[in-house]
């Protein structure tokens, strides 16, 4: 007999050692994230995962399923907030979509449409950041960086390299790439290198492929993020 | 007065696509006119607000005439409405907001390229610009916002008829958008 | 610089572990971690450049830039500016001919301020080099000032600058007498290490920390692990502004507090553990090593101790500046050379803490108490405080009253008798716990300190009259800031957020609304951050507004919305350049 918990009063049949989050995706019900991925190391970081565990808020993404949850997931309290979240990251950074090559096929921007976020709502911070184009087939623009920590992941677990890094403290975080000079024309990144296709967001982009999908046939026009996500991650690499 | 709704309209630091975009309503427009009026705004000669139910602001605030236009709109209308990437974040214009001003007056009046008779103007018909471009909330309290850039004719009608219709206005999916 | 480094490398055993007291090294040598000294470093540990710059990035006493020859920092604690710090600030700042965050034009000394040094009883207070100095005074600066442009080195200056007072007020059952050398091990085997843990749970201990966990089942937890390497470690990072308890008891009781951890390790079956000290009282280390050492010559460290068949040494890790580290799990982060990030919990520390083995984590007045329960035995301690906050607690009283200082008292006394203890007067209320606990006004004060009413880490800061609360809710939430560690959205963006709107309404900005747009924030922070930093961050804010709605109401302007920044100022560069002062060339705040 396998062990179940429930989300928004749906049961769920779990597996040992899986968290709220892939059991809730193997079972088609979509919770909004930003840093997690299937198939890499849970990190837990931007908190839009954020359900109710038997009255106890706890990240979907890196917290363990155990039989006897009852979890709340699609509420108003939630959604509200998981909004607010969002709203954070736009301030944080420069999220300037019109000019973002990735606008259209963003995660970030794909979460803020299913929150139904329609202003940034908080005073925008307008940080003073980089953009790093020495390389000749990618570009690396921070101001759309929201430290998801999946570039970074990526290139230790799948690539086998280490190419980035976060730095700083508080506010001040910063991604670092690992290379002599800081700059990523020196590094070991590679254009097929997983780390370069992860990003969620326009941080870091492939030179000369922006725009080549027409608008209302990018991802997000024409699907929610739920249903790309339940479609594309349910499968496990 | 008659009784139809008053709407003022104005661009502040943005390129009037979200004006465009509004007229994309095509022969919507007609319906429209049925219903609402034309308070200030590029389609009348009106030179100042009076009184009116919504205000549809395009653009940011990047100087001194902004922000007495926008606190025009703010003291005159019901329903002041952010209209647009740039009267939300500050949009393209706000990409110069980590320069520093003097470098960007700098580059544009004195050592940019072709510049004849370097000078910063300092006419003081001209309105001054402020050190950074500011989103219109953090200069007035917003009401509405409608994303987008431009937001699609079907963006303000949707938001029009409803609110004109006394729904609590509501853009669905398809509708919100942030390019 | 190579050799320097090749021989840190050496003397910390080849290990990426040791990489942040390696760092220290350098940076207390050269003033900064050059990139050269990162790319040696590199290659010896064997480890990526970008971890190195990392940690040097997260930890608030190093520094990739040079910092000059003399690095001073001054504590900004809401207790420093009640003694009439930002005086002494500009005033050594002017001396010195340098601004406050710079290094000076010929690179021999730095100014800048950190957080609370824990010296709250004894300050204004900042430290040098390293070094903690107290009492700051002009007389004070002057010498300061001179003994630096002479360039006297540190080691020469005089001992009466780094003097540090341990100010004992009031002693109870722990503080009265330390416990002899080796007593409480010789009972423990003596009675058996069951039987010892027995004692413990009897006692009622609660960790002394903060969050009160029965120390007891800790560590029968631990004890329960498959894993048979198991670590103590003993949490000195005593970060949290106005506490200073720690210092006191590591200068004074620090036998009892290492005889605790060994009977720990007796008990849980650890072979190794680590006193992780801040880096604010580095003055204590070479002490502290030297009680180690008598201590291993007694035999009450090392192999086979008391000739028991426990093998168990005890390592000193210094930070390097970091509130957040203070946090169990980032304190096994930065112990392992890292930057201090908490890490995601379950699994806990007990089951996977340091190198993910089993490890214990409790605060330094936990382990005292435990070597005292272990001496005179479960009941006697349980027979001190209340039911549910057994023994007594010791406090640091600092802010405004005649007696500063290290206060032991039973759990369940009144605020009532500690302010009448203390000679404070006129009191307008007290910060319970730091920034990251409560504030409690002049009408609560027949409350009691306990994990049932009042529950404190020990910091008890005294607010007279005269004093402005938003002052010190401005000063507590500006900490939070700087001390985010910025892992998580709703702590880094929130704790921000929460000083601009602060800002906004002290500053005279706010309007209408504006009250519960600070609250709505303060619940996203509060509600949604990773750990208990972010969790705490909006206390301050939400504590004061509880207590005085009216004291926040009376900032707001009657109109119903203004902007969170000074209009008019932000037209100043363009006024200048244009050279305008017409009356176009004005804004008011706010329309008239
Ligand atoms: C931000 C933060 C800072 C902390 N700082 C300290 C500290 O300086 N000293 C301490 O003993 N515990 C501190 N704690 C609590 C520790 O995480 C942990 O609970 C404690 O060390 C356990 O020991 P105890 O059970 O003996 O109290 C802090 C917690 C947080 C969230
Ligand atoms: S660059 Fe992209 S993948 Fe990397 S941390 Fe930033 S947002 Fe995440
Ligand atoms: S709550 Fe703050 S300190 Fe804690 S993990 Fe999040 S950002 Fe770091
Ligand atoms: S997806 Fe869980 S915290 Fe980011």
């Amino acid at each position: 007999m396998s062990e179940t918990i429930t989300i928004d009063g749906k049961e769920i049949p779990f597996k040992a050692g899986q968290t709220i989050i892939e059991a809730a995706t193997a079972a088609g019900v979509y919770i909004p994230h930003l840093c997690h991925k299937p198939g890499y190391k849970p990190h837990g970081s931007c908190k839009l995962c954020t359900v109710n565990v038997n009255g106890r808020r706890c990240s979907a993404c890196t917290f363990p399923a155990a039989t006897g949850q009852a979890i709340l997931n699609k509420t108003q309290e939630l959604e509200d907030n998981r909004r607010k979240i969002t709203q954070m990251l736009f301030v944080e950074g420069n999220h300037f979509c019109p000019s973002c090559e990735k606008t259209g096929n963003c995660q970030l921007q794909g979460v803020a449409y299913y929150l139904a976020m329609k202003d940034n709502h908080f005073p925008h911070f307008f940080a003073n950041r980089e953009l790093d184009a020495s390389h000749p087939d990618l570009l690396i623009d921070h101001n759309r960086c929201i430290f998801c920590n999946l570039c970074v992941r990526a290139s230790q677990e799948k690539d086998g390299k280490n190419v980035f890094a976060i730095s700083g403290r508080g506010i001040n975080k910063r991604l670092i790439i690992n290379s002599k000079t800081g700059l990523l024309k020196d590094s070991d990144i590679e254009v097929n290198d997983c780390a370069v296709q992860v990003c969620p967001t326009g941080a870091i982009l492939e030179k000369r492929k922006g725009y080549s999908t027409p608008i209302g046939q990018r991802i997000y026009d024409t699907q929610q993020i739920d249903q790309v996500s339940l479609t594309q991650e349910t499968v496990y690499e | 007065m008659s009784d139809k709704i008053r709407v003022a309209t104005t661009s502040l630091a943005g390129c009037f696509g979200c004006h465009m975009s509004f007229l994309d309503i095509d022969e919507r427009l007609l319906k429209l006119a049925e219903l609402v009026e034309f308070d200030r705004s590029p389609i009348t000669d009106i030179e100042h607000c009076s009184d009116c139910d919504i205000g549809l602001i395009e653009g940011g605030v990047c100087n001194a005439e902004n922000v007495h236009v926008l606190r025009e709109f703010r003291k005159n209308c019901k329903i002041l409405v952010a209209v647009g990437a740039c009267s939300i974040n500050g949009g393209l214009p706000a990409m110069r907001n980590h320069i520093p001003l003097e470098e960007c007056l700098n580059e544009a009046y004195i050592k940019g390229i072709g510049v004849e008779n370097p000078q910063i103007p300092n006419d003081p018909e001209l309105p001054l610009l402020l050190d950074k471009v500011y989103p219109i909330h953090e200069i007035v309290k917003v009401d509405y916002y409608l994303p987008g850039c431009p937001p699609s004719a079907d963006v303000f009608w949707t938001f029009l008829t409803d609110l004109i219709e006394g729904r609590e206005p509501s853009l669905p999916y398809e509708l919100v958008h942030y390019d | 610089m190579k050799e320097f480094i090749q021989k840190q490398f050496e003397k910390n055993h080849l290990q990426s572990v040791k990489l942040l007291s390696i760092l220290r090294e350098i940076q207390a040598e050269f003033h900064f971690i050059s990139k050269d000294a990162i790319e040696i470093l590199a290659n010896l540990l064997k480890i990526e450049r970008t971890q190195i710059i990392s940690v040097v990035e997260f930890y608030h006493f190093l520094s990739l830039e040079f910092r000059g020859k003399y690095e001073i920092f001054l504590s900004d604690s809401i207790t420093d500016h009640m003694l009439d710090k930002q005086s002494l600030a500009n005033y050594f700042a002017k001396k010195l001919g340098v601004k406050l965050g710079q290094l000076r034009g010929d690179g021999l000394v730095s100014l800048d301020n950190t957080a609370c040094t824990g010296m709250c009883d004894q300050g204004p207070a900042g430290l040098i080099n390293g070094y903690a100095i107290t009492q700051l005074s002009k007389p004070r600066i002057d010498e300061i000032v001179s003994l630096i442009e002479q360039q006297v080195p540190v080691e020469d200056w005089s001992k009466e600058i780094f003097k540090v007072a341990d100010n004992i007020c009031k002693t109870d059952l722990l503080l009265t007498e330390e416990i002899s050398q080796g007593s409480a091990l010789q009972n423990t085997f003596k009675q058996g290490l069951t039987e010892t843990l027995a004692e413990i749970n009897l006692s009622g201990l609660r960790g002394r920390g903060g969050a009160g966990f029965n120390t007891a089942m800790k560590w029968q937890f631990c004890s329960q692990e498959k894993e048979t390497a198991r670590y103590v470690v003993c949490n000195a990072d005593e970060g949290e502004p106005g506490t200073f308890k720690d210092r006191v008891l590591l200068n004074q009781y620090a036998h009892q507090v290492f005889e605790g951890m060994t009977l720990c390790a007796a008990i849980i079956g650890a072979k190794a553990g680590f006193l992780y000290l801040r880096a604010e009282y580095l003055h204590l280390y070479s002490k502290l090593e030297a009680i180690l050492a008598n201590r291993r010559d007694n035999n009450l460290l090392g192999k086979n101790i008391l000739k028991q068949g426990v093998d168990f040494d005890i390592e000193i890790r210094l930070g390097a500046g970091a509130y957040i580290c203070g946090e169990e799990s980032a304190l096994i982060e930065s112990l392992e050379g890292k930057a201090g990030i908490p890490r995601n919990r379950p699994p806990y520390p007990v089951v996977e803490g340091y190198l993910n083995k089993p490890t214990v984590v409790n605060n330094v007045e936990t382990f005292l108490a435990a070597a005292k329960i272990a001496l005179i035995g479960g009941q006697a301690f349980a027979n001190l405080g209340t039911k549910q906050s057994t023994g007594t607690k010791i406090l640091s009283i600092s802010g405004d009253c005649e007696h500063r200082g290290i206060y032991e008292y039973p759990f369940g006394t009144t605020i009532n008798t500690i302010l009448n203890n203390c000679g404070a007067k006129d009191v307008l209320g007290i910060q319970i716990g730091g920034p990251s606990g409560t504030f409690i006004s002049n009408q609560e004060f027949d409350r009691v300190i306990g994990f049932e009413d009042l529950a404190t880490g020990g910091s008890f800061i005294i607010f007279n009259q005269q004093r402005n609360i938003l002052d010190s809710v401005r000063n507590f939430t500006d900490f939070f800031v700087d001390e985010s560690c910025g892992f998580c959205t709703p702590c880094r963006v929130g704790t921000s957020l929460l000083k601009k709107q602060l800002d906004k309404i002290v500053d005279g900005h706010g309007s209408a609304g504006d009250i519960v747009a600070l609250e709505e924030i303060c619940q996203l922070v509060k509600n949604y951050s990773h750990c208990g930093l972010g969790q705490t961050a909006a206390n301050p804010i939400l504590t004061t507004l509880q207590r005085y709605p009216e004291v926040y109401q009376k900032q707001l302007k009657a109109i119903s919305y203004e902007p969170g920044f000074d209009l008019n100022a932000s037209l100043a560069p363009a006024r200048k350049l244009a050279n305008r002062d017409d009356a176009g060339a004005y804004l008011a705040q706010v329309e008239d």
